[in-house]
């Protein structure tokens, strides 16, 4: 298994007006060619600005943290993506090696250009195709997501088309430059059920065609569990627990994994209660010292909760996280 | 409060909506509800699903007179007073404004920044005259607020201070300060994080076993109906295809369509994975409807007479309602359908 990229100690905060705001605080993951790795966590909980920084695409108050490291190893060897500095350094990565597709269609393409023309203008950017071969590429691409009639959608707008079919414009177009690595951020929430399990099982024929590495962002656990092999899952910018998909789902390990899990409603048993996890998100402004999940937490061990951030601990093979009750243990017992 | 009776019965209830025609021939319309026939039972709970375009959004507000009823009776009666919504007018429609309330999918957009939480929460009382004094005003807003779980200190703030669970709660609380009878739910919880849908699944709950409320609760996920409704009616095109008890329906669906839904709902086990039975296709336009069964273009088991004749709502137990040409016969042949 070939290492992808490796994201060490990033750490991002944003100057704004009402002072510095930690978006991602000191976040380290890997992932392998030919794997999905599913990135949980709700609104505000830096998943969406964690997976723009592999590309530097954060606006301009962003800080990184002087030990943040992300290293994408590529066939012509590793790059250090926070050293690239100007954009034409930065077409490597941009658009090249990693492609992105975002939650909201409509919102990615442009309204007022053909879907074939932003797509070849990016394959003439990044590749060194003619636009003739280009345009063949594009056109087949197309037909590859499932869209019938592609040489017609070809030299449609992106609003003729509908959301499913957007949806899956919008992944041709990431893919036809042949990326190591896409970002799907919330790919499938804007859809129906019924066209969600379509874009899902597309993504997964892509996997295994193309073999690139896929980050699947989303707040759907049940997606996750349909799709990733790894998940991460994320609070208030730091990540609290990783592991394999079936350990993580089965056999959560942070009280805030397992609260998400029992907040879902289950289909096979409609008397189990919903159980909510107490509390709300607290504003990025005012971040808990120590744990942050500290102020919402039923388990939180007096003192050391509110004191230390925890570490990541070692459950099992592969399954770490980051939780004073695995290392405290006597005192929670 | 629950009598077994219904609040709103729809008979053949039909919305179309016209479109820009040609100088020629007749005016194309969009049928975006046609001939739908419900009994929504006081004091409970009643859901309705299906994918975006099935005309569930028009529905929920035709029942409450702010889409245009084109054809077909209406009628609410909760005991104390009965109305033929197609018909009413002038101070009927404003007392039935007050018995029937809307709560928005978007809790960001339907709150009014400029306003203090006191104020959003207490406009339905003064627009509708059902207060005398400011503080009879301020009383029901404190008493609906602490059901909601707003505190006094919450009401003096602006809605940007806080999060989606709460400003979800405000909305709630503006609904129901007029006491109404009937409230829709239109998507509530759909922007809502998990961790806060579920709170504010349980608070609709809580409030509805309160009050004696009758709800229609409007969603795409299934899930979450699957909890909280008491009946469940499924919606194509604009065509009801399926309605039943939640438990009958989740356990014993009869339509390929419910079918196909409850099995496109992502397994949280990650053995599941690809057992589920795939829908092609998508929902066709309104505006270009294909004949016979609405739902044929996607069915696997659509056959002749599925592209020639629209089926019509038959009986498939107590309750339990299909319209489907082939719902019996499949029950037999395709043990998945068996249930």
């Amino acid at each position: 298994m070939t290492r992808l990229i490796e994201v060490q100690n990033l750490t991002l905060q944003f100057d704004t007006d009402e002072g510095r705001i930690t978006a991602v605080d000191d976040v380290s993951f890997s992932l392998d060619a030919g794997k999905v790795m599913g990135l949980v966590g709700e609104s505000g909980s830096g998943k969406s600005v964690t997976a723009k920084s592999l590309m530097k695409l954060n606006p301009g108050n962003a800080v990184y943290g002087p030990d943040s490291r992300i290293t994408l190893h590529l066939d012509s060897g590793p790059v250090e993506v926070m050293s690239l500095k100007t954009a034409t350094e930065m077409q490597i990565v941009r658009g090249g090696a990693i492609s992105m597709i975002f939650q909201e269609p409509m919102a990615s393409f442009a309204p007022a250009i053909t879907i074939g023309k932003q797509m070849v203008e990016q394959l003439l950017i990044h590749t060194d195709m003619s636009p003739k071969q280009a345009r063949e590429l594009s056109i087949e691409m197309l037909n590859r997501v499932g869209i019938s009639d592609a040489s017609k959608r070809f030299r449609q707008y992106a609003f003729e088309l509908s959301g499913g079919m957007r949806q899956r414009a919008m992944i041709a177009m990431a893919l036809s430059t042949k990326p190591k690595l896409l970002i799907a951020d919330e790919p499938t929430t804007a859809l129906d059920v019924t066209i969600q399990a379509q874009v899902i099982d597309l993504m997964k024929d892509l996997v295994a065609d193309f073999g690139m590495g896929i980050i699947f962002i989303t707040h759907d656990l049940g997606v996750i569990a349909q799709t990733a092999d790894h998940v991460a899952v994320m609070y208030l910018g730091r990540l609290v627990e990783q592991g394999p998909v079936r350990e993580v789902i089965r056999t959560p390990a942070h009280p805030y994994t397992q609260g998400l899990l029992a907040a879902l409603p289950h289909l096979d048993d409609l008397d189990a209660p919903l159980v909510p996890v107490p509390g709300d998100i607290p504003s990025p402004l005012e971040r808990p010292a120590g744990c942050v999940f500290n102020t919402r937490c039923s388990k939180a061990i007096e003192g050391p909760c509110q004191r230390e951030v925890p570490q990541f601990t070692k459950v099992n093979e592969g399954h770490k996280v980051a939780c004073h009750l695995y290392t405290h243990e006597k005192v929670s017992a | 409060m629950s009598d077994g009776k219904p609040l709103i019965t729809t008979r053949n209830l039909s919305v179309h909506y016209p479109l820009r025609g040609t100088l020629f021939g007749p005016k194309p319309v969009v049928r975006a509800v046609e001939n739908v026939s419900i009994d929504i039972i006081k004091g409970s709970f009643f859901g309705l699903v299906g994918e975006s375009g099935s005309g569930k959004t028009t529905l929920g507000r035709a029942l409450l007179r702010a889409a245009p009823i084109t054809r077909g009776k209406v009628v609410y009666d909760d005991g104390e007073v009965r109305y033929d919504l197609p018909e009413i007018e002038g101070r009927e429609l404003k007392d039935y404004r007050s018995r029937a309330q809307l709560i928005f999918q978007d809790p960001y957009a339907a709150l009014s920044p400029r306003m203090t939480v006191r104020d959003i929460i207490a406009e339905p009382l003064e627009v509708m005259g059902l207060t005398q004094s400011r503080a009879e005003t301020d009383e029901r807003v404190r008493e609906i607020a602490a059901k909601c779980r707003l505190n006094l200190e919450h009401l003096r703030r602006f809605p940007h201070a806080f999060s989606g669970g709460q400003r979800q709660r405000i909305s709630i609380a503006r609904a129901l300060v007029s006491s109404p009878r009937f409230v829709v739910a239109d998507e509530s919880v759909a922007a809502l994080d998990v961790s806060i849908q579920a709170d504010v699944l349980n608070l609709l709950k809580a409030i509805q076993q309160e009050m004696g409320l009758t709800f229609l609760f409007i969603s795409h996920d299934l899930s979450v109906v699957a909890h909280i409704c008491d009946y469940v009616a499924v919606m194509y095109l604009g065509r009801l295809v399926e309605t039943a008890p939640t438990r009958t329906l989740f356990r014993t669906p009869r339509h390929p369509y419910t079918r196909a839904l409850l099995s496109a709902i992502p397994s949280l086990d990650p053995d599941d994975r690809g057992k589920a039975q795939k829908l092609e296709g998508e929902i066709p336009s309104p505006t270009n409807p294909p004949p016979g069964c609405k739902f044929q273009t996607r069915c696997p088991f659509a056959v002749d007479i599925c592209r020639k004749q629209e089926p019509e709502l038959e009986r498939a137990g107590k309750d339990h309602e299909v319209s489907c040409h082939r719902w019996k016969e499949l029950m037999e042949t395709e043990p998945q359908m068996a249930g």
